[in-house]
């Protein structure tokens, strides 16, 4: 037996189908997996993420700090409840792991993935020297993740009976990648899978009875098989499958995340980015596939590229799924930059697929053409 | 709970038969067997007037999880294929029994049904 969240007897009483996932005991999908998908799509889904590893960062050199540790800038983050996503870099430039950061009244929240709990929590105590900061774990806090089209709305009630109309109203203000403090509770606009929708930290005591409101008003259950399938369609990465330590942001589509200026900002991997820079258009690419014919691109497969020399050249799926919405194969592929046309290898034939940005849907609606 | 009706028998990889009064026999995947993949979403169909052996692949069933082949549990030709699957694969999960067949067998070595197993023994390596 694994690690329950404080929602595990709620996950049984739904008819979840229970797996180890990162030595937590976790539901992975309740009835179907493609019904709780759509539901997210189309109306709003909860997801138990209380797997997933807080942890605060207070003391004088909180901000300091974690613009050494991080490649995305915390400097960046004005207001108090402002969050950004960034990698967690070693000094190769490789990916220890991808997070949300929030900053709070005083200091700042990280939220990491459950998996690589052990060596983030290592790796950080190890960057401490000559800086005065506290990581300080929070265990008693569970997350739900309420996300579609209705998700918004539907917390907004609940909040304003646990709360009041005013924190209601705050919550239902909340920009994109904003989150607000309501006692002990934390509640930001964040989420994993192209939907509006809200994260909420809250302590494990009172997650059952909200999770109770949750599902008594419409919302369903959604467990870690749809959250893959969501994710995907969003062309978000996965870590572990869509990079690890042994691969570069630049080559996992999270450029975006390294905060190059202001340039004398020095953060752990800075100096191998920056080489890698210099000959960016030979380091592969992290981009969206697309096979509209039967199949399914599955993770591992391998993708076989011609480049505008005519050679070929291998990449691989690092992750792939049947999308629930667009009712065809989807994956993200590592593959050469100078790729012009791809084919995936499936069972020994050649499928051609198309090359397209990552990212497939958004709001319920195909983003790519 | 799966379900594992008396008059079938069953591969221990997953799919059962039902002998049918003209001789010929009818397969499919257990319920079992699509509890495991969760939603199917894509079935390669065997094709009619195909001859196949026992314990080959005959048939591709693809999920949202995974990719899982069907093994033919009987050797013959096959005379009759589910094209509905075509375009509804999801009837394998929902009635894996009956609207979920996948084809049907002439069976051209009969005795290899005594080889496959009774309900109770394959529930039994089910658990």
């Amino acid at each position: 037996m694994g690690q329950q969240t404080a929602l595990y007897a709620k996950h049984l009483e739904a008819g979840a189908k229970i797996v180890d996932f990162g030595g937590w005991d976790m539901p992975i999908q309740y009835k179907s997996l493609i019904e709780e998908h759509t539901a997210v799509r189309e109306q709003a889904g909860v997801f138990d993420v209380s797997h997933m590893t807080i942890v605060d960062i207070d003391g004088a050199d909180a901000e300091r700090w974690l613009r050494y540790l991080l490649a995305n800038d915390v400097a960046r983050l004005k207001d108090t409840g402002h969050a950004l996503y960034t990698g967690m870099l070693n000094e190769n430039g490789g990916v220890i792991d991808d997070l949300i950061v929030y900053r709070m009244a005083s200091g700042f929240r990280l939220v990491v993935n459950c998996a690589t709990r052990e060596k983030d929590l290592a790796w950080m105590q190890s960057q401490q020297a000559g800086f005065t900061v506290t990581l300080t774990e929070r265990p008693e806090l569970a997350i739900l993740a309420v996300q579609g089209p209705k998700a918004i709305d539907i917390v907004c009630r609940i909040i304003g009976q646990r709360f009041s109309s005013d924190d209601s109203a705050s919550v239902g203000g909340l920009k994109n990648f904003y989150g607000v403090k309501l006692d002990d509770w934390f509640v930001a606009r964040t989420g994993y899978t192209g939907e509006n929708g809200v994260e909420i930290m809250l302590p494990n005591t009172e997650a059952p009875a909200i999770w109770d409101l949750l599902l008594d008003a419409g919302v369903k259950p959604i467990g870690l098989g749809a959250r893959d399938t969501l994710r995907l369609e969003a062309g978000m990465n996965l870590y572990g499958h869509d990079m690890d330590e042994s691969i570069s942001p630049l080559s996992a589509n999270m450029a975006w995340t390294i905060a190059w200026e202001p340039a004398d900002r020095d953060f752990i991997g800075r100096r191998a980015l920056e080489a890698q820079r210099q000959h960016r258009d030979t380091l592969p690419v992290l981009t969206g596939l697309v096979m509209e014919e039967r199949g399914v691109l599955r993770e591992g497969l391998r993708v076989e590229c011609t480049l505008s020399d005519g050679t070929t050249q291998d990449g691989v799926i690092t992750s792939g799924t049947f999308s629930p919405t667009l009712k065809h194969a989807i994956a993200l592929a590592r593959i050469p930059a100078d790729a012009q046309q791809c084919a995936v290898d499936i069972r020994g034939k050649l499928v051609p697929v198309r090359l397209v940005k990552p990212g497939f849907v958004r709001h319920g609606k195909k983003v790519f053409s | 709970m799966s379900e594992f009706p008396d008059d079938l028998k069953y591969a221990a990889t997953h799919e059962w038969v039902r002998v049918e009064e003209d001789g010929s026999v009818t397969i499919g995947i257990s319920d079992h067997a699509q509890e495991l993949l969760g939603d199917i979403v894509f079935i390669e169909l065997p094709e009619e007037g195909a001859v196949v052996s026992a314990k080959d692949e005959m048939s591709v069933v693809e999920s949202v999880k995974a990719a899982s082949d069907i093994y033919a549990p009987i050797s013959g030709e096959v005379i009759a294929v589910n094209e509905d699957l075509a375009d509804a694969p999801e009837t394998m999960n929902s009635s894996p029994y009956t609207d979920g067949w996948l084809c049907r067998i002439l069976p051209s070595n009969p005795s290899e049904l005594e080889e496959l197993l009774d309900a109770d023994t394959y529930a039994g390596m089910c658990e």
